[in-house]
C-alpha cells in the first residue's frame, strides 16, 4: 500500500489514479498509523510550502515520515514534496523543511524567463538509475514550479534541467526520491517513471 | 529547453462535448473523455473544458466529467466557466483539475483570486480574459461571455491579476474568436510583454500558420485553440511538426 499524504488542498486523484494503474494500492491520508503501515510514501506536488510543513507537524506526520525514511522506506516526493525533503525554503520568508536532506529551496533567478517556469521541459540524466527504467533520457516532464532545489551534497542530483539556470529536476538519496516535475502530469514517460517508484515501493526494505 | 504548449479546448454541456468533433477513430465523438484521451494521444500539451452548462443542477455533470478525464488522461487540466467561489474551485479540484480558470468573477470580485491562489498556489489559478479593440492599442475587458463591456483597460488588469497571485493568463480576442482569420498578434503580445506569467493566446486559430504567429509574433507562451484540432485534418501532432519545422520549440 502506497501512502498519499493529503496536504488538505489540491488535486490528488491523478497521482492516486495513475499509482493504482501501475499495479500499486494507493491510500490518500493523513493518518499516521496508515502512514507507518505503507509499503511507500509519496509527498504530491499541491499546496505551499509553508503550509504543507505546518500541516505535516501538527499531524504529526514529519517525525513519522523522518523515521520511516531513515528505516530505508521508499518515499516519492514531487514538486513540492520534494521541496519539503530540504532543510529550509525561501517561499514566502523562510520555513524550515522535513530537513531529510541538507540544503535549500530558493526561487529560479529568472530575468527575462516568466515565473512560475509552467509547461514541458527536457530531463537530462547525470547518473544511470533504477529511477529511470524505460524512461528516455532528455525527454519531456510537465513543470510548474517558481522555486527550486540546492542541494549540498551534488551527488543527490541525478538529473537536470534548464530553466534560467541548471537546477536538479530528480535527486535521490538512499530510498528518498524526488522528481520537480510531475510524473502523474507527463503522459506516457511520466507514468513509466512512477511505476519503478511503485516498483521500489514492492520490494521489502 | 521550455516548450511552447499546444491546447485544445472543449465546450462541455451537460457532460457532452459541443461544437462538432469529427475524429475517424473515435467510438463516441461527443464524449469529452474519449476526446481528451484522442488528444492526450495526439499530442496535447495540456487540455481546456470550458464550461458551457447553465443551471446548477447541470453543472454537477461536468464534476463527473472532470472526475472521468482525471483518472484516464495525464496531462494537464484546466475548466473554466462559471466559476464564482471558492468552493467552486474545491470542488473542481478536488474532482481532478489541475487549474481552474477564472473570469468574471475574477473582475467582479477580484478578491477571489487573491484568496484562491493563497489558498491552493498561483498555480491552480488562471484568470481568462475577454479583451476587443476599442482603439489602436487599446483594448477593453468584456465579461459574462464577451456581452458586457467593463470601461477596464485589458493590459491594465491583465498586470493586476498577476499582482493578485494568478499564475497564468487565458486571452480571448474577442474580434478574432470564430473567425478562424488568425489570433490577434498585437493583443497578445502587449499582454504578454506586460506581465511576468505565461500567457495563453486564443480566438481566431484556423490554420497552423496563425498558432506559428501567435507563438512567435504575439509572443505567446501557450496556444489554444478548438474547432482547428477537431477534425483530423489538423491533429495536434501534425501542428507540433509544422511548428517543429519553423522554428518553434514544441514536445514532440
Amino acid at each position: 500500500m502506497i501512502a498519499i499524504i493529503d496536504y488538505g488542498v489540491g488535486n490528488l486523484r491523478s497521482i492516486s489514479k495513475s499509482v493504482e494503474l501501475l499495479g500499486g494500492k494507493p491510500v490518500i491520508t493523513t493518518d499516521k498509523k496508515i502512514v507507518s503501515k505503507s509499503s511507500g510514501i509519496i509527498l504530491p506536488g499541491v499546496g505551499a510550502f509553508k503550509p504543507a510543513m505546518k500541516m505535516l507537524r501538527n499531524s504529526g506526520l514529519a517525525g513519522v515520515i523522518g523515521k520511516l525514511s531513515a528505516e530505508g522506506r521508499p518515499i516519492l516526493g514531487i514538486c513540492l514534496g520534494m521541496q519539503l525533503f530540504f532543510t529550509l525554503s525561501r517561499e514566502g520568508g523562510v520555513t524550515k523543511g522535513l530537513g531529510l536532506i541538507d540544503g535549500t529551496v530558493e526561487k529560479l533567478p529568472v530575468k527575462k524567463l516568466k515565473l512560475p517556469q509552467m509547461g514541458w521541459n527536457n530531463v537530462r540524466f547525470q547518473i544511470t538509475n533504477p529511477v529511470f527504467n524505460d524512461v528516455k533520457n532528455n525527454s519531456y516532464f510537465y513543470f510548474v514550479h517558481s522555486y527550486y532545489c540546492k542541494p549540498k551534497d551534488k551527488k543527490t542530483v541525478i538529473a537536470v534541467t534548464d530553466y534560467s539556470i541548471k537546477f536538479p529536476s530528480v535527486i535521490r538519496k538512499g530510498n528518498i526520491i524526488g522528481t520537480q516535475f510531475h510524473p502523474e502530469k507527463s503522459s506516457g514517460q511520466g507514468l513509466n517513471m512512477l511505476k519503478n517508484f511503485v516498483e521500489l515501493a514492492k520490494k521489502p526494505c | 529547453m521550455l516548450t511552447k504548449r499546444i491546447i485544445p479546448c472543449l465546450d462541455v454541456k451537460n457532460g457532452r462535448v459541443v461544437k462538432g468533433i469529427h475524429f475517424q477513430n473515435l467510438r463516441d465523438a461527443g464524449d469529452p473523455v474519449e476526446t481528451a484521451k484522442q488528444y492526450s494521444k495526439n499530442g496535447a500539451d495540456e487540455l481546456v473544458f470550458l464550461d458551457i452548462t447553465a443551471t446548477l443542477e447541470e453543472r454537477k455533470t461536468t464534476f463527473e466529467v472532470v472526475r472521468k478525464t482525471a483518472e484516464n488522461v495525464f496531462i494537464p487540466l484546466t475548466v473554466g466557466g462559471g466559476i464564482k467561489t471558492i468552493a467552486d474551485i474545491t470542488a473542481l479540484l478536488n474532482a481532478g483539475a489541475d487549474k481552474i480558470s477564472i473570469n468574471t468573477a475574477a473582475v467582479k470580485t477580484p478578491r477571489l483570486v487573491k484568496e484562491s491562489s493563497s489558498r491552493f498556489g498561483s498555480q491552480c489559478i488562471v484568470v481568462a480574459i475577454d479583451a476587443k479593440k476599442t482603439a489602436r492599442n487599446k483594448w477593453e475587458v468584456y465579461i459574462n461571455a464577451g456581452n458586457t463591456p467593463t470601461g477596464i483597460d485589458a493590459v491594465k488588469w491583465a498586470r493586476n491579476v498577476q499582482q493578485l497571485g494568478a499564475g497564468e493568463i487565458l486571452l480571448t480576442s474577442i474580434d478574432a474568436d470564430g473567425t478562424k482569420a488568425g489570433y490577434e498578434i498585437e493583443l497578445t503580445r502587449a499582454i504578454s510583454t506586460s506581465v511576468n506569467i505565461p500567457v495563453i493566446a486564443s480566438g481566431g486559430a484556423g490554420e497552423p500558420k496563425h498558432l506559428y504567429e501567435v507563438l512567435s509574433k504575439g509572443k505567446a507562451d501557450a496556444a489554444l485553440a478548438a474547432s482547428i484540432f477537431h477534425y483530423d485534418e489538423y491533429p495536434v501532432h501534425k501542428v507540433k511538426s509544422y511548428l517543429k519545422s519553423r522554428g518553434i520549440p514544441v514536445r514532440s
